[in-house]
């Protein structure tokens, strides 16, 4: 068993898994992380980001495609042998044994005596902030605490990579912002490749050196948090990350970086061609984040009616119904005496610039 | 231990409801105990002299003593054959398909679907001289005379075994599938193979399901009366027989109720052993 602490990359090379009953879980994923990245796994409920955490571990045996750790295809290894740490959604705390017990359990199955193993767990408790509890059970400990736990206790086998199963979703929000900072610092100190997965993108686009975007199964891109927020390359990214205002139009021109596109609700505009080739006549969508889109006083951009103001503390969202009758949401910086528009007031919008609009060719 | 008696108000309901059972219980359980118990402390059959005889009488015969410690044997034997047996078939059924699993439930709970008269003559047609078993022997030309299995202690464990055994099975399937399966999986990732995942993890965590099961099995296999006597014939004694001569066919009454109530006493000793582990134990499975 090979554990050199931290720094093993990984490799999944085009995994696809059907379950028995039939259902594709996750079709041809590829990634390449690189020792030391912290990976975030983003998607919706069901796109198989739990699958392919589980292939990772070897709990799953994929259909097709293999998994690589540092220069071994670990696909023929069980789970106890791939030094693979894990830390479950429920956290998974053996519920007989103590605190202390829990972290020392990979060291105990090494056979490593046990004065050794309470030392180490010791020195992990310390390590997750939770030194005086060793002797409690889990149930003892409140959820915030039974996650550290079992981080401590996925990390006692020193793994070269660390995998986590929507870590924070049983937490409250503080808790949340802590134990993302704590990870966060543990990872920088050990330095082990760590893939968490998550649903919520503000979780993802913080924590993560990089994101891997995941829809139906399918990786819709996998790249840096600002490439992902900023330059989607697929629809699905710019809706799921982030808020987006999706609207339809025809192109009139495009080229490799720019595309005229005239929008139904009735302006032209330059976006940028994010999902590939745009041809002529095509038709499209258009996906503008509603802190890209601008009031304007001229006769520029397009027309449409406010709805309803929402002051949401630091910003302003106002609801604008376009002339073709689809909603936009437009959220405005609450500088000074920006207040909310009457409700029936007739508005201009255009985006801030070009390069905000993202034009992918319309799937119909 | 303290709870505050302000949420007594919110789950009492009236002792009243209650009162039908507990009624039942007095005349029906409660009275004819109290006269058993009664009958036992009296030295002479027609009950007029006051006495522990009886008793004193049943604890220094080596005869009674030894029917009394080969019934509790007979338990022992039957509860271990049936864990042994039972517990990979529980683990089984936590393992496999919803289909598999409602074949595994038929099987499981079959013998309770028949009468234990009917499965104990399947025995006796199974185990005799010319059954089942000493046939298909015979004709493979393994054995030459046919071995003995009726009326004998093999064979009332054997068949008490298979007679008891939904008792066994059906609280460690409750035990098993408690486990979160997470557990298993927690447990591989951090380096144990199975072996060492099953004796650190699952078998602690069902030792609620496996103490209910022995506590069961083990009072319903040493009261067997009809399991126990036609398989183990007239060279087999056990206590349940033993007591209904004594009544019945010798009409010592007393003598007979102290054997119910050292009997009675004998298994609620070796039940409360059982729940007392059980206790200690519920650190495990509970919440
Ligand atoms: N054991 C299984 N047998 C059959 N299908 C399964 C099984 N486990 C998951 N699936 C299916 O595979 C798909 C992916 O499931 P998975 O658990 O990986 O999703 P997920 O991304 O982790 O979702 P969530 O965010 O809700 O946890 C889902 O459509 C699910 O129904
Ligand atoms: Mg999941």
């Amino acid at each position: 068993m090979a554990e050199a602490q931290g720094g093993r990359s990984l490799v999944v090379d085009a995994v696809t898994h059907r379950y028995p009953s039939g259902a594709l879980a996750v079709e041809n994923i590829n990634l390449d992380v690189k020792g030391g990245e912290i990976i975030a796994l983003l998607g919706p409920s069901g796109c198989g980001k739990t699958t392919l955490l589980r292939i990772i571990a070897g709990f799953i045996a994929q259909t097709q495609g293999r998994i690589i750790i540092g220069d071994d295809i670990v696909d023929a290894l069980p789970p106890n042998r791939r030094a693979v740490g894990i830390v479950f959604q429920n956290y998974a705390l053996f519920p007989h044994l103590s605190i202390s017990e829990n972290v020392g359990y990979g060291l105990a199955a090494r056979g490593i005596d046990r004065a050794t193993r309470q030392r180490e767990a010791q020195r992990l408790l310390e390590l997750v902030q939770l030194p005086a509890m060793a002797e409690r059970l889990p149930r003892q400990l409140s959820g915030g605490q039974q996650q550290r736990v079992a981080l401590a206790r996925a990390l006692a086998i020193k793994p070269s990579i660390l995998l986590l199963d929507e870590p924070f979703a049983a937490l409250d929000k503080n808790l949340r912002l802590d134990m993302q900072i704590e990870i966060k610092r543990l990872q920088r100190v050990s330095g082990i490749t760590t893939l968490i997965v998550t649903h919520d993108q503000e979780e993802a686009l913080s924590m993560a050196d990089r994101v891997a975007v995941l829809g139906h199964g399918k990786l819709e891109q996998f790249g840096t948090p600002s490439d992902v927020y900023d330059r989607p390359q697929t629809l699905f990214v710019n809706t799921f990350v982030g808020s987006s205002n999706r609207m339809p139009g025809v192109v009139i021109s495009a080229d490799r970086t720019a595309a005229k596109v005239r929008l139904d609700a009735g302006a032209e505009i330059i976006a940028r061609p994010a999902g590939g080739v745009l041809t002529e006549g095509g038709r499209v969508t258009v996906c503008i984040r509603p802190e890209h889109l601008q009031f304007v006083g001229d006769e520029t951009g397009f027309a449409g009616v406010v709805g309803m103001s929402l002051p949401l503390g630091a910003t302003v969202v106002h609801e604008v119904t376009t002339a073709d009758g689809s909603g936009v949401k437009v959220s405005q910086a609450r500088i000074g005496e920006t207040r909310a528009l009457e409700s029936g007031a007739a508005v201009r919008l255009a985006p801030l610039a070009p390069s905000l609009a993202n034009a992918f060719p319309a799937t119909l | 231990m303290g709870t505050a008696p302000a949420s007594r108000d919110v789950t009492s309901y009236g002792m009243g409801l209650a009162a039908p059972l507990a009624l039942f219980f007095l005349f029906f359980f409660v009275a004819p105990l109290l006269q058993l118990l009664w009958l036992s402390l009296h030295n002479d059959t027609a009950g007029l002299h006051w006495g522990l005889g009886q008793y004193l009488h049943f604890l220094t015969d080596p005869f009674s003593l030894s029917v009394l410690g080969s019934t509790l044997l007979l338990g022992a034997e039957v509860t271990a054959v049936c864990l042994v047996l039972g517990f990979p078939i529980a683990w089984l059924y936590q393992r496999v398909g919803p289909k598999l699993q409602t074949v595994i439930i038929l099987i499981v709970l079959l013998p309770l679907l028949t009468s234990v008269v009917v499965r104990t003559f399947a025995w006796i047609v199974i185990l005799g001289r010319q059954g089942i078993i000493n046939a298909t022997l015979q004709s493979l030309g393994v054995i030459d005379t046919p071995l003995k299995l009726l009326y004998t202690q093999f064979g009332v464990v054997i068949a008490l075994a298979q007679v008891q055994m939904p008792l066994m099975t059906l609280p460690l399937i409750t035990a098993l599938g408690r486990i979160d399966p997470n557990l298993d999986d927690a447990s591989c990732s951090l380096g144990a193979g199975s072996w060492r995942t099953f004796f650190k993890v699952v078998l602690p965590l069902s030792l609620p399901g496996v103490i209910a099961g022995c506590t069961l099995t083990y009072a319903a296999a040493i009261t067997a009366f009809i399991t126990q006597s036609l398989i183990g014939g007239g060279q087999m004694l056990f206590m349940p027989m033993y007591l209904y001569q004594q009544a019945s066919t010798l009409q010592n009454w007393p003598f007979a109720s102290a054997i119910s109530i050292i009997f009675l006493l004998a298994v609620l000793a070796v039940v409360s052993v059982f729940t007392t582990l059980g206790r200690l134990s519920r650190g495990y499975g509970g919440a």
